[in-house]
Order: C-alpha cells, then sequence, then structure tokens
C-alpha cells in the first residue's frame, strides 16, 4: 500500500486549461446544432401567405456566445470556488449569527419603519405624477398579497392545512363589499368588517365537510371549493353579472369627503390641487393598517392556547387529541380567521379597483398566495412579507425594464418572462433555503435566553 | 372491594370490518401500575386508543371514576385527568421543550401551570436544563420523558403509557422505568402500561394482563405472571418451546 500523498499548503484545485476550453467548444457545438432550428431559422408568413424561411444568425451566435461563456465561467470561477469552499473547514461563526439575530432583531421596526414613509418618499423621488404608479402598483399591490399571504399563513403556515383555494374567501369578500355597495349603498369602512363576517362564515362552511381531510386530500377538495366559488360567480348572471363583473363600486372616503375633483372633494376641501396620488396614499395607508392589524393579531393568536394548538396541530394531530385538544373547533377557527383576513383584503381590492369580476379569482392568484406563504417559509411573518415583496414588487419591476430593449430588440418584453423567472426563484430557494427563506420557527415563548435552531436540524413533521 | 379506578367491560373495537378487541375485560385500581403485555397486533395499543375513544368502542363499556367515558369525544376524556403518552413518543418536533410542556397543560388551562411546571421540572431535571431547546433536537430517551412529562403537566389521576421503551437503549429504558416506579410511589399516580418489554413491565407492575389477538387470556400480579411457563415461554425466552 502506498502512502496518501500528503496535503499542499496552498489551494489542491488547480483549473485544467485544455478541459476547459474542450468543454467550451463541446458545449458550444450542442448549443449550435440546437439553436440553429430553433432560433436561427425562423418560419414567416407573408402577405400572400407564403411561407418563407427567415435566417436570424446574430441572435443564434450571440446565444451560442452565451453558452460558451458559461461554460468557462463554470470552468474558471465556479469550480474552483465550490473547490475552495469544501476545503475550507466549515466553523460555524459565532460572529456571523450574533450579527443575524441583531439584524433581525432591528429588522422588523426598520421595515415597518420604511413602510410607513414609503409613499412620502416616493413622492419625493418621483414626484407627484411618478408616485402614481409606485403607491399603486408597488405599494398596495404587494401589501395586498402580503395580506393575503398572512391571512393563508394561519390555514397553512401554523395549522399546517394546505389551502389550495384561498383566493375563494378573496372573491367573497370583494363581491360582498360590491354588492351590498350597490344595493344598499353602505359605505367601506361599514361593509368591510361585514364583508370578514361573510368571508369567515363561507370559511367555517368549507372547514365543516373537510375536516377529516389532510395533506393531498385536503389540497384537492379546497382546490375544488375555490373553482366552485368562481364558477357560481360566472354562471350566476343575475346577482353576480357573470363575466362582466360589478363595475362603479364606490371609493372609501375620508371620513365621508370623497377623492374626486368636485368641490366637495378631498382636494377642494384642504385646499390644495386635485391629484390622483391623494386617493393612492390614502388608500396605501388603509391597507398598511390592515396588514398590520392581521401581523398584530397573529402574533397575538399565537400567544394564545388556540394559537399553540395551531402549531401543535401542524406537527401531530393524533398528539393534539390526546392531549385534550378540540381538533375539529381547531381546524374550523384555522379557517374561520384565515378566511376572515382574506375577506378583508378582497373587499379592499374590490374598493381599490372599483370594478371587479371573475376574472381576477382565478387559480393562479390562490397559486401564488401558497407560493408566497411556501416560499417565506411556513408560519414565518416576516418570510411572508419578505416573500411577497418579491414575488409581486419583483413581477411588477419586470414592467419598468426598458432598458433591456436597447439590448435586446424593440419586440423584447421582459414581463414575458415573469413565469420563467418565477419558476427559476423558485427552484433556487428549493435548492438553496428547502424551508423557505426563514425556516426558523421563533418559540412563542422564551426563557432569559433566545436559542434559535435551524429548521433544517430538525426532522419534519412526527418526531 | 373498591370501586376501580378505570374499569374496561366487555369492549369490543373494530377497524371497519375487522375485530381488533373481541371482548375485553379489564381493572385499574387506584394506586397502581397496571400493565398489558403482549405480542405485535394483539390489540395493546388499541385498547389504550379506544380509552381515548379514538376509535370508539362499538360494544362495551368504559368507566373512569364511575363516569362512563364511552361516548365522550378524545378531548373530553383528557379534561377528566386521564393523561395519556402515546405510542411513538409523537412530540412536537419543532417547538421547544417547554411548549410542549405547556401543550399538555392545555387541557387544564395553560394560566394555571407555574406549579406544575416546577413539579415536573423537579421529576425530570434533564429536561429542566433543555426547556429552550425543540423537541426534534433531544434524544429518544429525552424525547421519551418529555412526551411522559407533557402527559402529567394536566396532573392527572391515571396515565397511560404506550410502550414507553419503543426504540431506546436497554439502560434507558430502565431509567423510564424507575421514572415510572417513582412516579406510582412518590407521587401515588396510577399507571396502566402497555409494553413489549415483558419482563421489565411485569417487573415493575403490581397486576398484569396477558393479550392474545384481541383477547386477554391471562392475568394475575406482575410477580405471578412472570413465573408462569406460558408467560415466560411466550414473552420471555424468545418462544423457545413452542
Amino acid at each position: 500500500m502506498r502512502a496518501l500523498p500528503s496535503r499542499p499548503a496552498g489551494p489542491t484545485y488547480r483549473v485544467e486549461f485544455d478541459r476547459a476550453l474542450k468543454d467550451a467548444a463541446i458545449a458550444g457545438l450542442i448549443a449550435l446544432g440546437l439553436f440553429l432550428p430553433l432560433i436561427g431559422l425562423r418560419t414567416t408568413q407573408d402577405i400572400r401567405n407564403e411561407l418563407t424561411l427567415e435566417t436570424r444568425w446574430p441572435l443564434l451566435f450571440t446565444m451560442v456566445g452565451l453558452v460558451i461563456a458559461g461554460s468557462l465561467i463554470n470552468s474558471f470561477v465556479i469550480t474552483p470556488w465550490r473547490a475552495y469552499r469544501q476545503e475550507k473547514p466549515r466553523t460555524p461563526s459565532t460572529a456571523a449569527a450574533q450579527f443575524r439575530h441583531e439584524f433581525l432583531r432591528y429588522f422588523i421596526p426598520l421595515a415597518i419603519g420604511f413602510v410607513a414613509v414609503y409613499p412620502m418618499l416616493s413622492l419625493w423621488l418621483a414626484g407627484m405624477q411618478g408616485s402614481v404608479k409606485w403607491v399603486d402598483n408597488f405599494g398596495i399591490q404587494i401589501l395586498i398579497y402580503v395580506m393575503l399571504g398572512l391571512g393563508l399563513n394561519i390555514v397553512v403556515g401554523l395549522a399546517g392545512l394546505l389551502d389550495l383555494g384561498y383566493v375563494a374567501f378573496y372573491a367573497v369578500g370583494a363581491y360582498s363589499f360590491a354588492l351590498l355597495a350597490e344595493h344598499f349603498g353602505l359605505s367601506f369602512f361599514t361593509l368591510l368588517p361585514l364583508a370578514g363576517i361573510l368571508a369567515t362564515f363561507w370559511g367555517v362552511l368549507l372547514g365543516f365537510p373537510v375536516l377529516r381531510l389532510r395533506g393531498d386530500y385536503l389540497a384537492i377538495v379546497t382546490l375544488a371549493f375555490g373553482e366552485i366559488i368562481r364558477l357560481v360567480l360566472i354562471n350566476w348572471v343575475p346577482v353576480t353579472n357573470g363575466y362582466a363583473g360589478i363595475s362603479g363600486i364606490p371609493r372609501p372616503t375620508f371620513f365621508g369627503i370623497p377623492f374626486n375633483a368636485s368641490d366637495e372633494g378631498f382636494a377642494a376641501t384642504f385646499g390644495i390641487p386635485f391629484h390622483p396620488v391623494h386617493r393612492a396614499i390614502f388608500l396605501y395607508y388603509i391597507i398598511l393598517a390592515l396588514v398590520l392589524l392581521t401581523a398584530l393579531v397573529t402574533v397575538r393568536l399565537r400567544r394564545l392556547p388556540i394559537g399553540r394548538a395551531w402549531e401543535a396541530l401542524r406537527e401531530d394531530e393524533i398528539a393534539c387529541r390526546s392531549l385534550g385538544i378540540n381538533t375539529t373547533n381547531t381546524k374550523l377557527t384555522a379557517f374561520a380567521i384565515g378566511a376572515m383576513f382574506g375577506g378583508f383584503a378582497g373587499s379592499f381590492f374590490a374598493a381599490r379597483q372599483g370594478f371587479i369580476s371573475p376574472e381576477s379569482f382565478t387559480f393562479h392568484e390562490s397559486a401564488t398566495i401558497v407560493a408566497i406563504v411556501v416560499l417565506g417559509g411556513m408560519g414565518s411573518q416576516i418570510g411572508v412579507a419578505i416573500a411577497a415583496v418579491a414575488m409581486i414588487g419583483g413581477t411588477e419591476i419586470l414592467r419598468e425594464l426598458d432598458f433591456l430593449k436597447a439590448l435586446f430588440g424593440n419586440e423584447f418584453d421582459p414581463t414575458q418572462y415573469r413565469m420563467l423567472l418565477f419558476g427559476l426563484g423558485m427552484v433556487m430557494i428549493m435548492v438553496w433555503k428547502p424551508r423557505g427563506l426563514i425556516g426558523t420557527r421563533q418559540p412563542s415563548v422564551v426563557l432569559a435566553e433566545r436559542k434559535a435552531i435551524s429548521g433544517t436540524l430538525v426532522k419534519e413533521g412526527r418526531g | 372491594m373498591t370501586e376501580p379506578l378505570l374499569a374496561v367491560r366487555g369492549v369490543e373495537t373494530y377497524y371497519g370490518s375487522i375485530c381488533a378487541l373481541k371482548g375485553v375485560d379489564l381493572e385499574v385500581h387506584e394506586g397502581e401500575i397496571v400493565t398489558l403485555i403482549g405480542a405485535n397486533g394483539a390489540g395493546k395499543s388499541t385498547l389504550m386508543m379506544t380509552i381515548f375513544a379514538n376509535p370508539r368502542a362499538r360494544k362495551g363499556r368504559i368507566v373512569f371514576a364511575g363516569q362512563d367515558i364511552t361516548q365522550l369525544p378524545t378531548h373530553e376524556i383528557a379534561r377528566i385527568r386521564i393523561a395519556q403518552s402515546p405510542e411513538g413518543r409523537r412530540i412536537f418536533a419543532r417547538m421547544t421543550v417547554l411548549e410542549n410542556l405547556q401543550m399538555g397543560a392545555i387541557a387544564a388551562g395553560m394560566d394555571e401551570n407555574d406549579a406544575q411546571l416546577t413539579r415536573v421540572l423537579d421529576l425530570f431535571p434533564r429536561l429542566a436544563e433543555r426547556l429552550s431547546q425543540r423537541g426534534g433536537t433531544l434524544s429518544g430517551g429525552e424525547q421519551q420523558m418529555l412526551a411522559i412529562a407533557r402527559a402529567l403537566m394536566s396532573q392527572p389521576r391515571l396515565l397511560l403509557l404506550d410502550e414507553p421503551s419503543l426504540g431506546l437503549a436497554p439502560l434507558v429504558a430502565q431509567q423510564i422505568f424507575a421514572i415510572v416506579r417513582e412516579l406510582n410511589q412518590h407521587h401515588h399516580l396510577t399507571v396502566f402500561l402497555v409494553e413489549q418489554n415483558a419482563f421489565h413491565a411485569l417487573k415493575l407492575a403490581h397486576r398484569g394482563y396477558v393479550m392474545v389477538n384481541g383477547v386477554i387470556t391471562m392475568s394475575g400480579s406482575g410477580r405471578d405472571l412472570l413465573e408462569r411457563p406460558e408467560v415466560r415461554s411466550a414473552y420471555l425466552e424468545g418462544g423457545r418451546q413452542h
């Protein structure tokens, strides 16, 4: 037996030039072969309906060039870096942990402070006209999804009941508000709790038949429930007006003062020039208040027996029952409270849009909300908020990337790559953070010192 | 003779159409440790779960402290001071030890549990050291201790223990049995113990029952059962004489 070679002092990994070049060449050839028919050639119909073959050599060579560059980067940068990482002894750095701890402590107040001044910030940076977009498309849109995420987080994240039909409660809230406002002329702030109560009622109604289901079966039934609600909205034309939807939904008013250009309007009353941004900012603060309310209620609930029972239910239903927890009530309250917040969000959505139709309540919405909860880390409220910002803000920001047109030509529309980027982001999070962005469960009671253990160390589910 | 604390009378339990318990009679008196031994699939755990109405007995009666509990829902049974440490421990892996223990007190009301928490932690000093650690990061023996401690948080009169030695090293299992004995002797807790480990269970128990295929075939004092050749051959000597 020959002795093992002793380890050299320096980095042991060496880049082999020949091999790297060969790899790059092979990758380039494969890419060329694949892209030649896919990208290089294109059939188009001309005016006389004749098919003509169009060639796109520059695009083809750009793509092949990208592949070769990628291969070279892999050989010269990524692989050596990974080898270096593996060699380096992994010491759990206490300094880094300390930093994370401190960061998390200040993160929440900082984040809340930021969202509180966000409209002012955008006014200052983008001006009156520019900030309508930043407050409405970004701020309000993201906050609606944060709210939905936080609501679903109670059902999926805390109680562990996978609900794929959450959009149903969003729809119930929206239509309750729209119909009651249309027929009874009640205002937004009167109807908000009412819409919440109606959504709660539907939550309980869904809860009853699915009490005995878990996991995949529950997911399928809730998915069906979401679709049923949508189909009812489409087909019950006398009440819901079907596909055409309901328009002219009254907007929220500032203590009875509407946000319009009339003499009784907000701008005229306060003696400032009328601008649509006033309403956007007002709506922004309403949804922000709703989000904070949801978060606060959830934090409080987690410390109560009912919240603890939800989390216990997620971990082990049999153990829960043998400890004297009424699992029926526990599940129903989770559904009901989750649905209530969905209903709040729905009625806000209706009030903001002024128009709703079944189109807004498709399965796509449910899937987005579930994705937000899962990406954020089941049960983590900060995680849900961050995930909502990333997913909704991310897709909105794609609309802003006009400069890419200079790079890829005028027909290039970054929003078309939304789903692709979505998927890519999901896969990356699954690889690096399989338990979501914040996978560590914060204990709801703590002793003097707080000690967080990464969720990955703890086995999933049963003990 | 005084009324037993727990009386199981002619209980039949079915899984669908399959009869798992075929008329079981059994008594546990106040202050006793009673053990139920038997092979895999004999119906021991089914009896344990039937006492907790999950599944519910189709025939027969279960009486606890003079109250017929056969028709009560599971969570209400847990509230009349019967506690269960279920098979396979079933602690809440992502919750801390402290949170697990508080879950045990949820039936009795989570507010009034501080005194009981101190008492339980005195019994299990190991858990006191690990209060803020997650349940899933404990060792098997510690998890079993946690499961028992959690059950004790509701200040039970009767503790149902389902296979506390499951998957534990013999030495650790002995520690668990020693704790059970201490609970019984110094804290006057009545214990109903289901075990595979017949030797230790019978040594520990005042009385024992042997279950075969859903029927109680033998009963007697622990020592008495240990001496019986049928028990020895079937459960203690690896079935050598069959």
